[in-house]
């Protein structure tokens, strides 16, 4: 089983970065099923348009929760305009490839961010 | 790291006096046992006595047992065989087969096959536990029915089918009765006779043997067409030469399954409760199966909030080797079909365990995985978006 994974991917499986909730979150995207195997959310904490923190909680297989780790690094500081052009590809890319079969079940952290990020604009859009 | 091994289910380790009768039969006692000249007669002499030890096992008459490569190859000739000999015979008429929804997929996959042959197969549904009844049996029996093929032990969440019901209605009805008893075999006493068995599929690595090595039984007088045609092997059932370590191994591994069994399955039953009893501590998890009409070594879980892949994982960086009936672990991305066919949703068999015991698990093993695993579910349900605390 292990040896479908990169050591990358094992890594943010077993120590998960920015794993948890924020309480008031400026923006929160829920994506996947159950039935999948695979449910993430992302929450945002946003100032001056730039991601100044961001957790996550998954449920699934390793590649979903190391792919959701790796993704909230990858756009932690970053603009929103930046964080946007994440895609799935990248997340992947990043942590070494995953296997061709998890690539679209289990890679949900870009649009888990995208989301959040719909969310934070449109309660901003609200105020 | 402590290393425990609670996989017995998908395969065990040779034991070591079945490797011992094995060895010589690669580089000493290599003769094809078809040859004429002694080092074949020595193979051939090897051969016969393990199907006596075979059939002993299943209280079956030594030429009532075919060797094969496997549990899948046994069930693969034992329905097909069936199904294609009696097509032959009737000509178009009595094209029924009757299954489960819970067969392992040697059997399921057979019976699809057949399906796309022109054969029908009525797939019984099960209980809660995994059961089927036989009541819905024998009303799913027509004029037609050739052959019930029901599995003995589940292989996944370890409930055992009622087969001695199941055989009674079979013989009444005058209809085959396949089943794979390959997870049953060395835990279970089977008496191919009492129980009107006419096919029993079983395989070597699961009952301490070498893997590539199986048996099917076959009642006097039940006919089958070949699989693989050749050189006749087998009675014409099975042609290949006959891979002499893999069958003597099965053989003793048989002998030493009937000798040992009824201490296996005491230390396995032992075990296994000890493991239910401390997992069950364990908030929001759920035995799969039933508690007690299950395979001696087999205990299944399912815990809310958390998924299979992920949990095999981590009791693996534990040294703990487990099992998962998530989707997400196998390649075809489906949820079990036997927890399905109990009536759990996808979500619920996502989150899946299995632990299946072996002779050399000891209640330190089971101490070990139950200090381990409570630590380990907590950590994926602070992680998991499903759990509310």
């Amino acid at each position: 089983m292990k040896d479908i994974y990169t050591e990358k991917v094992l890594d943010h499986f077993r120590n998960p970065r920015n794993i948890g909730e924020i309480k008031n979150a400026d923006g929160v995207g829920t994506v996947g099923n159950p039935v999948c195997g695979d449910v993430m959310t992302i929450y945002i904490k946003v100032k001056n348009n730039i991601i100044q923190d961001i957790k996550f909680k998954t449920y699934g297989c390793a590649a979903a929760i190391a792919s959701s780790s790796i993704a909230t690094e990858m756009v932690k500081g970053k603009t929103l305009d930046e964080a946007l052009k994440l895609t799935r590809n990248d997340v992947a890319e990043e942590l070494g490839g995953l296997p061709a079969y998890k690539l679209h079940c289990s890679n949900l952290a870009a649009d888990a961010l995208r989301k959040a990020i719909k969310d934070y604009k449109t309660k901003k859009n609200k105020r | 790291m402590k290393k425990v091994y609670m996989d017995y289910a998908s395969t065990t380790p040779v034991d070591k006096d079945v490797l011992k009768e094995m060895l010589p039969y690669f580089d000493k006692k290599y003769g094809n046992a078809s040859s004429i000249h002694s080092l074949g007669i020595d193979a051939f002499n090897a051969i016969e006595l393990a199907r006596e030890q075979v059939g002993s096992l299943l209280n079956a008459n030594p030429d009532e047992i075919i060797f094969t490569s496997g549990g899948t190859e046994s069930d693969n000739l034992a329905i097909k065989g069936v199904a294609f000999y009696n097509k032959k015979k009737r000509g178009t008429k009595g094209y029924h087969i009757i299954s489960s929804k819970v067969e392992h997929p040697a059997v399921l996959e057979t019976c699809m096959y057949l399906e796309k042959l022109g054969f029908n197969v009525k797939y019984l549904s099960v209980d809660k536990y995994g059961f089927i009844n036989p009541a819905d049996l024998e009303d799913a029996i027509s004029k037609d029915t050739f052959l019930v093929t029901i599995m003995y032990g589940n292989n996944e969440i370890g409930t055992i089918e009622p087969v001695e019901e199941i055989g009674k209605i079979t013989k009444k009805h005058d209809i085959l009765l396949h089943t794979d008893a390959v997870q049953a075999i060395g835990k279970i006493p089977i008496d191919v006779n009492k129980l009107n068995i006419d096919l029993l599929s079983i395989s070597s690595h699961k009952i301490y043997g070498p893997k590539g090595s199986g048996a099917l039984y076959i009642k006097k007088g039940v006919k089958l067409e070949p699989l693989a045609h050749g050189g006749g092997h087998e009675k014409g059932l099975r042609s290949s030469t006959y891979n002499t370590p893999g069958i003597v191994g099965l053989g003793k591994a048989c002998e030493l399954g009937k000798k040992r069994m009824s201490k296996d399955v005491a230390h396995l039953i032992d075990l296994r409760d000890k493991l239910i009893k401390e997992i069950q501590k364990i908030e929001e998890c759920y035995l799969n199966g039933h508690p007690e009409k299950r395979l001696a070594n087999n205990v299944h879980f399912r815990f809310t909030a958390i998924e299979g892949e992920s949990l095999n994982l981590m009791l693996d960086d534990k040294g703990v080797a487990a099992s998962t009936g998530s989707a997400c672990s196998s390649k075809k991305l489906k949820a079990s079909h036997v927890l399905l066919a109990i009536g759990l949703d996808p979500a619920e068999a996502h989150g899946s365990l299995r632990l299946t015991l072996g002779r050399l698990n000891t209640n330190e093993d089971v101490e070990y995985v139950a200090n381990v695993l409570p630590g380990i579910v907590e950590n994926l349900r602070n992680m998991s978006p499903l759990w509310n605390q």
